[in-house]
């Protein structure tokens, strides 16, 4: 393993000073999970390795009149085991509850998660599903975002030099709204999705008419995205079967799938049809 | 490379471990305190054989930098048993029920179970099995280390 040295920063701005200090020598760590592993395979070789760890005010879960926050610390576990969470925001705990394993969730972050952006990010999908913006802040000041175009590539996103994720918002959401999210696996546990389906439904108050909806999908392109043609499909209208499996077939073909080693792009297709169908229906079990 | 000093409680003693910085708490583990017990599997937190509890949570300790652990609390295999020897409940279970086969993944095993056990005394089987998923077996024993978790369960409870 490279030499490094460790730094603890316990603020903000000397973080980000430190940063400035070292440049392209230097790289923030958050819990490690994806880092740390990076180091030991050589893929990166920092010569500082700067802990947002210590950094105060950074793994906090605040849910005020309807908008949810979460800093960039809060660790998956920390999110798997909020009782608002699970209450408000079960499409998280989807996302969170199968994510590594125990150990893992211990100590990744949602943070590091999304600032990672690689395609099979499972907190990525929900997140811009329920339409989530990001806070960073870095040498020049603070900005706002929304996550969805946060990422620009596989590993790649918006985040300059020295810039570090603060928190996810996430705007409050009409009156009978369910979201759900499927991470399609061979197994449950320390797997990378094949492919990743969340999907937000808000109905009228006849509970039958969609008035919001939207698709996120993970691994089948880039970066997670939103699928608008088949979320227009749905909005507006009674949502039944029919019009379910429309807003499936018009998913399928606006992702941009790919063959690789965890799936053919064919079948990730397939699936897509159809789990966008199923979390359709489990949203909607959660907004009646 | 200039070593660091980091102060923690390992197994409920006061220690300080003068290392570089870019160890991982495994690593200090093994190398620095000779504590054995945790084993170092494949390195990137996948396999779960180097499980050690912090402040009560089941962590890869092969991942993990030393540096973050100044301050807080480790358990390792060989803090679970009592100071005069007497073995914990889960080690018990385990050798009386075959949940050690070849034993590399035994510790690991062991620790992720106390943690589940700690927080949650009576587990369902599904609960057991969700907290050993970062636990691979590759003699593939999984039945007898589930019914081994599942016994000491019942050996706590039935203690108090």
């Amino acid at each position: 393993m490279n030499k490094f040295d460790y730094l603890t920063p316990t603020s903000i701005s000397e973080a980000i000073s430190l940063h400035e200090s070292y440049g392209n020598q230097a790289k923030y760590i958050a819990g490690g999970t994806d880092v740390m592993v990076k180091i030991k395979e050589g893929k990166i070789s920092p010569q500082y390795v700067i802990s947002l760890r210590h950094l105060h005010g950074l793994d906090h879960i605040l849910y005020e009149k309807g908008e949810l926050t979460i800093g960039a610390m809060v660790t998956h576990r920390m999110l798997e085991l909020s009782p608002t969470i699970k209450k408000e925001f079960p499409i998280l705990i989807d996302a969170v509850e199968n994510i590594g394993s125990v150990q893992i969730r211990n100590v990744a972050t949602i943070g590091g998660n999304i600032v990672n952006a690689v395609p099979s990010a499972d907190s990525a999908v929900p997140l811009i599903t329920l339409g989530a913006e990001v806070r960073v802040i870095g040498p020049k000041g603070k900005r706002t975002m929304p996550l969805e175009d946060f990422f620009i590539g596989p590993g790649k996103t918006l985040l300059k030099a020295g810039e570090i994720l603060l928190e996810f918002v996430i705007p409050s959401l009409p009156l009978h709204t369910g979201a759900a999210y499927w991470k399609h696996t061979r197994r449950t546990a320390m797997e990378l999705p094949i492919l990743g389906v969340a999907v937000l439904i808000s109905l009228d108050d006849d509970m039958q008419t969609c008035t919001e909806a939207r698709i996120g999908l993970g691994v089948v392109a880039p970066t997670p995205m939103r699928a608008k043609n088949a979320e227009a499909i749905l909005k507006g209208k009674k949502v039944n079967d029919e019009i379910l499996k429309k807003a499936g077939k018009a998913a399928a073909q606006e992702c941009k799938a790919r063959d690789s080693i965890r799936g053919k792009a064919w079948y990730r297709r397939d699936m897509v049809e159809l789990f966008v169908q199923r979390m359709a229906m489990v949203a909607m079990k959660r907004a009646r | 490379m200039k070593k660091v000093s980091v102060s923690f409680t390992l197994n409920g003693d006061l220690v300080t471990a003068e290392v570089p910085p870019n160890w991982t708490l495994l690593k200090t583990l093994r190398e620095y305190f000779e504590l054995t017990g945790s084993k170092e599997g494949c390195g990137v937190g996948e396999c779960g054989a180097c499980t050690v509890m912090i402040d009560g949570d089941a962590i890869n300790s092969c991942i993990y930098p030393i540096c973050e652990v100044e301050g807080k609390s480790v358990t390792t295999i060989e803090g679970v048993a009592s100071g005069d020897g007497t073995l914990h409940p889960l080690q018990k279970a385990f050798l009386e029920n075959n949940g050690v086969q070849c034993g590399f993944c035994t510790s690991g095993m062991i620790m992720s179970a106390k943690s589940l056990l700690d927080h949650n005394p009576d587990p369902t089987e599904e609960e057991i099995r969700a907290s050993i998923a970062g636990n691979l077996c590759r003699c593939t024993g999984y039945v007898q280390i589930v019914e081994s978790i599942e016994k000491a369960a019942q050996m706590i409870k039935q203690k108090k």
